[in-house]
C-alpha cells in the first residue's frame, strides 16, 4: 500500500501535514509523539518583525470548531529562521513549509526572501487570506489583481516554491485561484478560516477582542470539500486542501475532490494526536475502500 | 503532557455553584500551580482546570460553574469516564519563602489548597488569604484550616473581614513573598501592593499546551503563553494591559 504523495518536485512519505496556525513550530507536538510520522508542517504564520498580535481573548467556542483571533503572533522572520528551525530540525528530519503573512507587498517579499537559503524549508506558503490582521493578510486575498501582483512580486524574487493559501470569505474562489496561478503560483492551499463572531449573551458583548475572526473546525469541512473540488479542476497546479479535516476518512474525501495533500488545523488543538492518528489509520481505511495508491484517487470526483 | 483516560471518583457540590471532581487513573506526575484539560462529549474545545490536589493517582479538581461547559461538567456521574490531558503548563515555585503567604480569590483559591499542603509537607505553615464575595460563596476552608492559618475575607462582610482579599492581606505584616490566584482585578491590585510573588493567570484557552497562541500575554521578557509557560508567572513580570 503507498501513501506517498509527489507534491512541487518533492516526496512526502503520506500527505497529512499539520496545518500552520495549529501546529506552532512543530517541536511542541514532539513531547508528545514522534513527529517524523508528519508528510510535512506547515510552521506558524511568520512576519517579518516579531508581532504579538490580538488582545485577549483571541479564541470563541463554537458548535464543531472554534473562532480564532491571534493576528499572527510570532517572534519574526530573524528568529524563526535562527531559533525556531533549529530546534525543529533536532526532532523532525523530513523539509517543511514555512507559512508567510504581511500587511505590505515589500514585507510579503522580504519576508519569504528571507527563506532562500533556509535548506530545511522546501517551499514557502504565502497567507493571503488571514482575517485577524487589519489591512492586511486578508485584504490580499479578496482581490483577484491584488493578489495576483503579490504573488508575481514574490515570486521574483523567491527560490522557493510558493504555495498561496486562499481565503474561503470571497463571492468566487475559482477567481482567485486562477489569478494566483496565472502570476506563477506553484500550488494553492484552501481553505483560510471562515470569518466569524460569537457574542457574550449577558452583555451582548463580542467574545473575541477585535470583534471577529476565522471560525474552522468539523462545522467548514463540507464548505472547503466543495472548494477544493471546484478549485482543483480549474487549475493545473496541484491542490493542498484543508479545513476540519479530523480522520483517515476525509483525507481520502478531500483527495478524491482533487487535494494532493491535506492539512489538519484545528482538530489538533484539541486532540494533540490527531495527525498521527490520521496517519496510523490511514492504510487500514485505505485497505477498506480497496485503495493500493493514494495517488490515484486524486480528483477522482472531477469525473463526475 | 499526557492524554488520559480518567475515572470520575465524585463529584460533589461544594455551595450554590462550586463543586469538587476527583479523579483516579492519572500516570502523569503534577505539582501544584499545573492545569488539566478536560474534554467534554458535547463541546469543542476542552476545559482549563487547575489542580487543586493531586496524590496517589487521584486528581481532584475544584470548579464553578459559569457555562454550558461546567454546567455539563457538574453533571457527570461517578464512574463516567474522561479524557483529560493532564501535567500541563508550570509550577509554583515552593522554596523561595519560608514564610509564605498564598492570596486567593474566588474560585481561583482551588490550586492553593495542593500548595499549602506542600508547604505543609515541607514542615511549613503557610498564611492563606481567602477572598469570596459573600458567605455562601465560601468552600474548602476546613481543608485549608488543617494545614494554613486562614484569613478570610468576604465583599459584604458576612463572613471574616469585610473587604478583599487586599483588604485582608494589609492587616498582616507584608509578605516577603506571595502566592496568588484569582480574578484579575486581584492580581493587578496584588502586584500594586507588591512585586514579590507569583501569579497563577486564567485565561480562555484554545489547545491548552503552547500551540495556538491563543492565551498569549505581555511580559517583560516578551509574549509569553498563559498555558505553556504560565499559568504561574513572577508578579513583576506581567504587563497589564488597559
Amino acid at each position: 500500500m503507498k501513501t506517498e504523495v509527489s507534491f512541487l518536485g518533492h516526496v512526502l512519505k503520506n500527505p497529512i501535514i499539520p496545518a500552520s496556525g495549529c501546529y506552532g513550530f512543530g517541536y511542541e507536538f514532539s513531547e508528545i509523539y514522534d513527529i517524523n510520522c508528519l508528510g510535512s508542517i506547515s510552521l506558524k504564520g511568520t512576519t517579518l518583525l516579531p508581532r504579538y498580535g490580538n488582545p485577549l481573548p483571541r479564541i470563541a467556542e463554537c458548535p464543531a470548531g472554534l473562532i480564532n483571533a491571534i493576528g499572527l503572533q510570532n517572534p519574526g522572520v530573524e528568529k524563526v529562521i535562527s531559533e525556531e528551525i533549529p530546534k525543529l530540525s533536532k526532532v523532525y528530519s523530513d523539509k517543511v513549509i514555512a507559512n508567510v503573512g504581511g500587511h505590505s507587498t515589500e514585507e510579503y517579499v522580504k519576508t519569504c526572501s528571507a527563506f532562500n537559503d533556509v535548506d530545511k524549508v522546501f517551499a514557502i506558503e504565502l497567507n493571503i487570506s488571514c482575517p485577524n490582521v487589519k489591512g492586511g493578510g486578508m485584504a490580499f486575498g479578496t482581490d483577484e489583481k491584488v493578489a495576483h501582483d503579490l504573488v508575481k512580486e514574490v515570486k521574483k524574487v523567491c527560490t522557493k516554491p510558493i504555495i498561496v493559501k486562499l481565503s474561503p470569505n470571497v463571492t468566487d474562489i475559482v477567481k482567485m485561484a486562477k489569478a494566483v496561478e496565472s502570476a506563477g503560483a506553484d500550488a494553492i492551499s484552501l481553505v483560510n478560516t471562515f470569518v466569524g463572531m460569537r457574542l457574550d449573551l449577558r452583555t451582548g458583548k463580542p467574545i473575541i477582542s477585535v470583534k471577529t475572526g476565522g471560525y474552522s473546525g468539523e462545522g467548514i469541512y463540507p464548505i472547503a470539500l466543495r472548494m477544493v473540488y471546484q478549485v482543483s479542476q480549474a487549475v493545473s497546479i496541484p491542490v493542498i486542501g484543508m479545513g476540519g479535516v479530523t480522520c483517515a476518512e476525509d483525507v481520502l474525501e478531500m483527495m478524491q475532490a482533487g487535494a494532493t495533500c491535506v492539512m489538519v488545523g484545528a482538530k489538533n488543538l484539541v486532540e494533540p494526536f490527531v495527525c498521527k492518528q490520521i496517519i496510523d489509520d490511514l492504510p487500514k481505511v485505505m485497505k477498506k475502500y480497496n485503495i493500493e495508491n493514494l495517488t490515484d484517487i486524486i480528483g477522482r470526483a472531477h469525473k463526475f | 503532557m499526557k492524554q488520559e483516560i480518567l475515572t470520575v471518583i465524585s463529584n460533589i457540590q461544594l455551595n450554590s455553584s462550586t463543586f469538587e471532581m476527583k479523579l483516579s487513573g492519572v500516570t502523569e506526575d503534577m505539582r501544584p500551580g499545573q492545569f488539566v484539560e478536560v474534554a467534554l462529549k458535547e463541546k469543542y474545545l476542552r476545559r482549563p482546570i487547575s489542580v487543586a490536589d493531586y496524590e496517589n493517582g487521584v486528581l481532584t479538581l475544584l470548579y464553578k460553574v459559569v457555562g454550558s461547559g461546567t454546567e455539563i461538567m457538574s453533571n457527570i456521574a461517578p464512574g463516567e469516564k474522561l479524557d483529560v490531558l493532564t501535567g500541563l503548563g508550570n509550577l509554583f515555585s515552593i522554596e523561595k519563602t519560608e514564610k509564605p503567604v498564598l492570596v486567593g480569590g474566588g474560585i481561583g483559591v482551588a490550586p492553593l489548597i495542593g500548595l499549602s499542603r506542600a508547604f505543609y509537607k515541607k514542615g511549613i505553615k503557610p498564611t492563606v488569604i481567602l477572598g469570596f464575595r459573600n458567605k455562601d460563596e465560601i468552600f474548602y476552608l476546613d481543608e485549608f484550616e488543617k494545614v494554613a492559618n486562614v484569613i478570610v475575607a468576604t465583599d459584604d462582610g458576612s463572613f471574616g473581614i469585610k473587604g478583599n482579599a487586599i483588604t485582608a492581606l494589609s492587616s498582616i505584616e507584608k509578605p516577603e513573598f506571595y502566592y496568588a490566584c484569582g480574578p484579575m482585578v486581584m492580581l493587578k491590585a496584588l502586584s500594586n501592593y507588591s512585586l514579590d510573588g507569583e501569579l497563577s493567570l486564567e485565561a480562555r484557552m484554545g489547545c491548552g499546551f503552547g500551540a495556538c497562541m491563543g492565551c498569549s500575554i505581555k511580559t517583560t521578557d516578551g509574549y509569553k503563553r498563559v498555558c505553556k509557560e504560565g499559568p504561574v508567572f513572577m508578579a513583576k513580570e506581567i504587563i497589564y494591559e488597559n
